[in-house]
């Protein structure tokens, strides 16, 4: 089997024909420099729309990575395809990492539905890497049913999933103690589905009622969403038939309420748009950098005959200018 | 959303094909790798040249590490690099290391296998050498 390679002009076509290998390389590209890609993903774009997304968040350890699989398991057994993007950190010393969500979900590394992208966080926050918004229109593009995006699990920080994800899972462990359960605060404004996992553990039963207790507590109104508790063990597949009827039932709320649904559409847009134009002028900003009138007015500002916020001021209206 | 300029990482896939259930050597790699700023990805135990060759391309990585004990490197590399070939993946390179007897090493090499590393290398060697040859991937 020989293959073209992959080029600009065919990597498109490609990934809408499943091809692995350009999906893999595409994703590479992403993460490796967004701009250059960014008028193919343009063309990838009236492809998407197809996939539902869950986030999966909770602290390391959680047990996450495990409960995917599972999901995974699951999601197959009832004929849907899956696409998971597995996020693990980056050493902030050497600029590398070490992706091991994989080692736990092995038994799908032969599966055609199911196509698992391990990626890094290349230093930004929020529990997903900035390449993930693209990387779920790639696996959406081929047309995966459910796409599963386990986050870096930094907790409450995680808030960049919750504006990606149409259901955002997050998982509670018990027994960790009363300092950790306080500051459990904000998770009602992230969770639509609460997973107590690793429920054969003690503390479960306590661990439950304050969740509970929590949910009576928070202000929901008469047509919320109110998000259920479910009670896993991930590691025997107890519990996750219970959370992916949880999932399918969320997403059916979100289809019956429109409001919300756009709600959650426009939240997704809005933040992505944001976030590639913030990209676009860091670029520039940077490219600006190596200009002359960059350095001219730098010298300005040594000298001290004008201020760094007038020479910003002025390298700014240069460029908008020049974009006229 | 901190970083400003793109920023590239080779990436690599240890794996572990066969069934040796030892990873210590495996892991020993991976940190190194990631210590000079290669994203890892790591399999896990008992993997099948298949599936070591799909995830390689799902993860779109420069080169393959094949840690192997069992004395099963003569079929499971060259395995290995033969699948990447049929999937019109040859450009990613495949390196091994293990226990690995010096008579058997030509023979992997003149099968495709790029280099292998035996237990006396040093970290720092094998880190200098993948450096070098994804570079020459890249340019
Ligand atoms: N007892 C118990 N252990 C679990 C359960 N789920 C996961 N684990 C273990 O917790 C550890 C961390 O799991 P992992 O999935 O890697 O967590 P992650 O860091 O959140 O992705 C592993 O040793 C798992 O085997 C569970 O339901 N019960
Ligand atoms: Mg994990």
């Amino acid at each position: 089997m020989t293959k073209t390679p992959l080029n600009t002009d065919n990597i498109i076509q490609r990934v809408l024909d499943k091809d692995i290998r350009a999906a893999g390389r595409l994703m590479r590209w992403v993460d490796d420099d967004l701009d250059k890609v960014k008028p193919l993903l343009a063309q990838l774009f009236e492809h998407t729309g197809h996939a539902r997304i869950i986030g999966i968040t909770g602290n390391p350890g959680a047990g996450k990575s495990t409960l995917v699989n599972q999901l995974i398991k699951e999601l197959r057994q009832r004929g849907k395809t899956v696409g998971c993007i597995a996020v693990d950190p980056t050493s902030p010393f050497s600029g590398g990492a070490i992706l091991g969500d994989r080692v736990r979900m092995q038994q799908h590394a032969l599966d055609s539905g199911v196509f698992i992208r391990s990626v890094a966080t290349r230093g930004n926050l929020g529990g997903i890497s900035r390449s993930t918004p693209a990387i779920v229109h790639i696996l959406d593009a081929m047309k995966f049913d459910v796409i599963l995006i386990e986050t870096v699990g930094v907790g409450q920080d995680e808030v960049d999933i919750v504006r990606l994800a149409d259901t955002s899972v997050v998982l509670n462990v018990p027994g960790l103690g009363d300092d950790i359960q306080a500051s459990k605060a904000g998770i009602l404004e992230i969770a639509d589905l609460l997973v107590i996992n690793k429920a054969d553990r003690d503390g479960m039963q306590r661990l439950r009622r304050e969740l509970r207790t929590m949910i009576e507590l928070g202000d929901f109104e008469e047509n919320d969403w109110k998000p259920p508790v479910i009670e896993t063990i991930a590691t025997s597949s107890q519990g996750i038939d219970n959370l992916a009827d949880a999932i399918f039932k969320h997403l059916e709320w979100l289809d019956t309420h429109q409001d919300q649904k756009h709600e959650v559409e426009l939240e997704r847009h809005h933040h992505y748009i944001g976030l590639v134009a913030m990209g676009e002028i860091e670029r520039i900003v940077q490219h600006e950098r190596a200009s002359e009138r960059w350095s001219e007015q730098l010298e300005k500002v040594r000298t001290r005959e004008i201020s760094p916020y007038e020479a910003a001021q002025t390298l700014l209206s240069y460029i908008i200018e020049a974009k006229r | 959303m901190s970083q400003s300029t793109p920023s590239r990482n080779y990436r690599v896939l240890i794996g572990k094909p066969g069934l040796d259930g030892h990873d210590r050597g495996a892991k020993v790699i991976a940190r190194a790798l990631r210590d000079a700023g290669f994203e890892v990805i790591y399999s896990g135990l008992h993997q099948t040249p298949e599936m070591l060759v799909n995830i390689a391309l799902q993860e779109d990585v420069d080169c393959i590490g094949l840690s192997i004990l069992s004395g099963a490197h003569n079929t499971l590399m060259p395995d290995v690099v033969k699948l990447l070939n049929e999937q019109g993946a040859s450009d990613i390179f495949v390196f091994g290391g293990g226990i690995i007897p010096d008579e058997d090493i030509p023979k992997l090499k003149d099968q495709g296998v790029l280099e292998i590393f035996t237990p006396g290398t040093s970290t720092s060697d094998v880190v200098e050498f993948l450096t070098k040859a994804c570079e020459k991937r890249h340019s």
